[in-house]
């Protein structure tokens, strides 16, 4: 060893030293200011042991009681829990720390289609779904670089391309006593051993040829796993299906139009407002028989209270988009049902948009709370909605507390709480042979499939969404089995301020938005919010963001390979630290300009998407990736 | 005795079409979907019927018409795609020749392309593989329509220009679910 190597050594053990010292009076600054923050009461961060109860934020809400499940740090299903509130407690990534994020490893899905599910976590394992094919991938956590553990092809119909609406997209699966459940495009619920990848039961619940797909992240409660049909933009009759989990037996399925012996309308069924009142209103709110050929598919969220038994979803739009071919209110589409779980029999229909006159489905996310309603606290569900109102309704009666828009809205009027109507405006309202301008949201909603996440630290929700309004030109749509069944040609462009996309922090209390990030692209990821005051989402052109939930400031942010249309999600690993992970792959209904390699030349193309995302294959590139970060250790 | 009748039956086991049933020769014929042909290259026969429909302006109006009334536009918008690929660009997966895309209407594709046999007469495919080509702009202007019936509020396809023809497909739709 040469002298002068020494001297660089011991200069720089004494630099160490220097950074030391300089390291802990640091710490005790820090410390001395965090405890003055805690003093003055703006840390309401809980303590360690806090992970059970949910934590009263600033709103008074907080997470359905009834739902009380622990956070044991997995990834069990897609929204998290039953109440949907996307909110992991883990807090080991914070508001300080989380600039330190990087990347502990990636993993190629192989796939350029649109990547929208949620990744799962259970013990040392992460389970992912791809879009069609639908491959399943386990990755074994427990190892470097988490390697495949085993694969499982489902092979869906390639024909199945031909009549899924918004590209070939899969939401993600769900777990349940050491088995993994998904659907596939063919229409197809898979049950597979956890373990192995082995497949256990499949049942076949679709027909391709009638335009059925199924797109949605089942929902495992009670030994049921709950799933529903896609295909509204195909003219399918929409239903909505338990399995039992052990078998795959159909326990029970609820269509969304026709008798009411096939919507399991029964005596439980009582609907707080009259409008959904009625005998056979599945049959008699439509034309003679278009009722068969009338959507109101459940391609979207579930939610479940276990307390009352009641599982809720969303039913989808009406067919053909063009409203004046079917005359009514169209029940039971976009609208959201609360049924009975073991035997499917409907406690409440409410419809958000009686005879839908803009593709504005119902299959938002269902966030159950319980919070402060004029001074008395109610058990509720909380539903940001694709017509563009934020809804607070009773869950156990179906009853709207409140309903407030949360971004600019032209379409309609607002919502009566006595009847519980949504009011049209009537210059919007489409009309064959005129073209009707400035209709705010546009079709794809103040807010899509994307899903919000409450956090109980704040009490606020969480919402990434569209800033888009349209044009709309009617004509007349013909059924033919199999083929769109839509009747519309529709432009989507920026809403006022010329940004596409907004993510709002919402006050469901005070019905009111907290803050707002504006985003030049519409905002087609879910959000995580997590137990370290943190809200993540990503972009369409590839930014994966973490900013603070409080203020909207943004703390961190990565530029992944493709444009981010998923949800984020946050466990702790095997090694007892905590992970944050997303899948990069853009897609979906605006993305398939990218994954479909549509022409933007043609405004209408991708049934409206052309004239609002044509820049996007200039910021983007498709490709299906796994991203996991976490701080360094 | 015995082992006379088994060796008999085994004989009897033992006879097969090794080569199966010359098939008639009507295979032969029709368009061709790969621009790769074993032994030479290809050698495209047109069929006199595609440039009477795709020269012919009441051809290209009436496939107009049928594109929307037979939900095509559902798909594949005013050219630009949708959940079926882009008509108005330049890449064609299945060729993009009048006997080419009525073959694609007539057998139906792999990937979600539907056939229409026996839903629409021979006339009609024709008619449409016309129009379809009117989306590029394949044709005179002046056989090219103007406007649509409907609120398209696309632009006329006469203000297109002429795209060239590839059989390709675009990158990052050819992926596994290819």
């Amino acid at each position: 060893m040469k002298p002068g190597y020494i001297r660089e050594a011991v200069l720089a053990a004494a630099r160490r030293r220097t950074w030391l010292w300089a390291g802990v009076l640091l710490l005790l600054a820090l410390g001395i200011v965090f405890a003055i923050v805690r003093l003055a009461g703006h840390d309401s961060l809980p303590s360690e042991s806090v992970t059970t109860t949910p934590y009263a934020g600033s709103t008074g809400a907080i997470t359905a009681r009834s739902i009380g499940d622990g956070d044991d740090g997995q990834w069990t299903m897609a929204a998290k829990n039953y109440a949907s509130t996307r909110f992991s407690s883990a807090r080991e990534i914070d508001t300080r720390n989380v600039r330190r994020l990087h990347v502990a490893f990636t993993f190629s899905t192989g796939i350029v289609k649109g990547h929208e599910a949620a990744p799962l976590v259970i013990g040392g394992m992460m389970y992912i779904v791809t879009p069609f094919p639908n491959y399943v991938y386990a990755l074994d956590l427990t190892q470097p670089g988490a390697p495949v553990k085993w694969t499982f092809k489902p092979k869906p119909l390639s024909a199945a391309q031909g009549v899924a609406c918004c590209d070939v997209v899969n939401r993600g699966a769900a777990y349940a006593d050491n088995r993994i459940f998904f659907n596939t495009l063919d229409n197809r619920t898979i049950a597979l051993d956890a373990t192995t990848g082995r497949m256990l039961w499949e049942t076949k619940l679709g027909d391709i040829n009638r335009g059925e797909t199924m797109t949605m992240a089942p929902l495992v409660a009670g030994g049921k796993v709950l799933v529903g049909n896609a295909g509204g933009e195909m003219g399918v009759r929409g239903w909505f299906a338990a399995l039992d989990a052990a078998t795959g037996r159909i326990a029970w399925k609820a269509f969304a139009t026709g008798p009411d012996r096939d919507v399991l309308i029964g005596p439980a069924y009582k609907p707080f407002y009259a409008m959904d009142r009625g005998r056979d209103l599945g049959v008699t709110s439509w034309p003679p028989d278009a009722w068969k050929m009338g959507g109101g598919a459940a391609w979207g969220w579930v939610s479940y209270d276990p307390q009352l038994r009641l599982v809720y979803y969303g039913t989808g739009n009406p067919g053909p988009w063009n409203p004046e071919q079917r005359p009514g209110d169209n029940k039971f589409a976009t609208g959201v049902f609360a049924r009975n779980i073991d035997d499917g029999q409907a406690r409440w229909f409410y419809q958000s948009s009686p005879h839908d006159l803009f593709d504005h489905d119902g299959i938002n996310e269902q966030i159950l709370l319980d919070m402060p309603v004029k001074g008395r606290m109610r058990g509720v569900m909380a539903r940001p909605e694709r017509n563009g109102y934020f809804y607070i309704m009773d869950r156990a009666t179906g009853e709207v507390l409140s309903a407030k828009a949360f971004g600019p809205v032209t379409a309609y009027k607002g919502v009566d709480l006595k009847t519980g109507r949504l009011a049209p405006n009537p210059a919007m309202e489409p009309k064959e042979g005129r073209v009707v301008r400035g209709i705010c949201p546009s079709a794809p909603g103040m807010k899509d499939w994307n899903p919000a996440a409450f956090s109980p630290l704040t009490g606020l929700v969480y919402i990434p969404h569209n800033n888009l309004c349209m044009d709309w030109g009617s004509y007349e749509a013909n059924y033919i089995a199999g083929t769109p069944y839509i009747g519309a040609d529709v432009k989507y462009y920026a809403g006022p301020g010329g940004h596409r996309g907004v993510l709002t922090a919402w006050d469901p209390v005070h019905q009111r938005p907290v803050w707002r990030i504006k985003e030049d692209l519409p905002l087609w990821s879910g959000a995580l919010t997590t137990g370290g005051g943190l809200l993540f989402y990503g972009t369409m052109d590839g930014w994966f963001k973490a900013v603070d939930q409080r203020s909207g400031k943004l703390l961190w942010r990565f530029k992944t390979g493709s444009g981010i249309i998923g949800q984020p999600i946050s466990y702790r690993g095997p090694d007892g630290h905590q992970y944050i992970a997303i899948l990069s792959g853009v897609g979906g209904w605006p993305g398939s300009i990218v994954s479909n390699a549509l022409d933007a030349r043609d405004p209408t193309a991708g049934n409206g998407w052309g004239s609002a995302v044509g820049d996007l294959p200039q910021k983007t590139t498709a490709g299906g990736m796994l991203y996991v970060f976490a701080l360094p250790h | 005795m015995i082992a006379s009748l088994v060796s008999l039956s085994a004989c009897d086991r033992e006879e097969r079409e090794s080569r199966g049933r010359p098939l008639a020769e009507a295979a032969a014929g029709g368009p061709l979907v790969s621009t790769l042909r074993a032994g030479e290259p290809p050698h495209p026969r047109p069929d006199p019927r595609a440039a009477e429909y795709e020269n012919n302006a009441y051809a290209v109006s009436q496939g107009q018409k049928l594109f929307q009334a037979m939900n095509c536009s559902g798909c594949h918008a005013h050219g630009g795609g949708g959940m079926g690929p882009a008509l108005m660009d330049d890449q064609w997966r299945y060729g993009g020749n009048m006997e080419q895309i009525v073959a694609t209407l007539d057998q139906g594709r792999p990937n979600g392309m539907l056939s229409w046999r026996g839903r629409l007469t021979a006339q009609q495919m024709w008619q449409l593989a016309a129009y379809v080509r009117s989306l590029s702009a394949q044709q005179r202007q002046d056989v090219l329509p103007g406007r649509a019936d409907e609120p398209s509020n696309t632009e006329p396809q006469t203000l297109r220009s002429r795209e060239e023809m590839h059989s390709s497909s675009p990158a990052g739709v050819q992926g596994t679910a290819q």
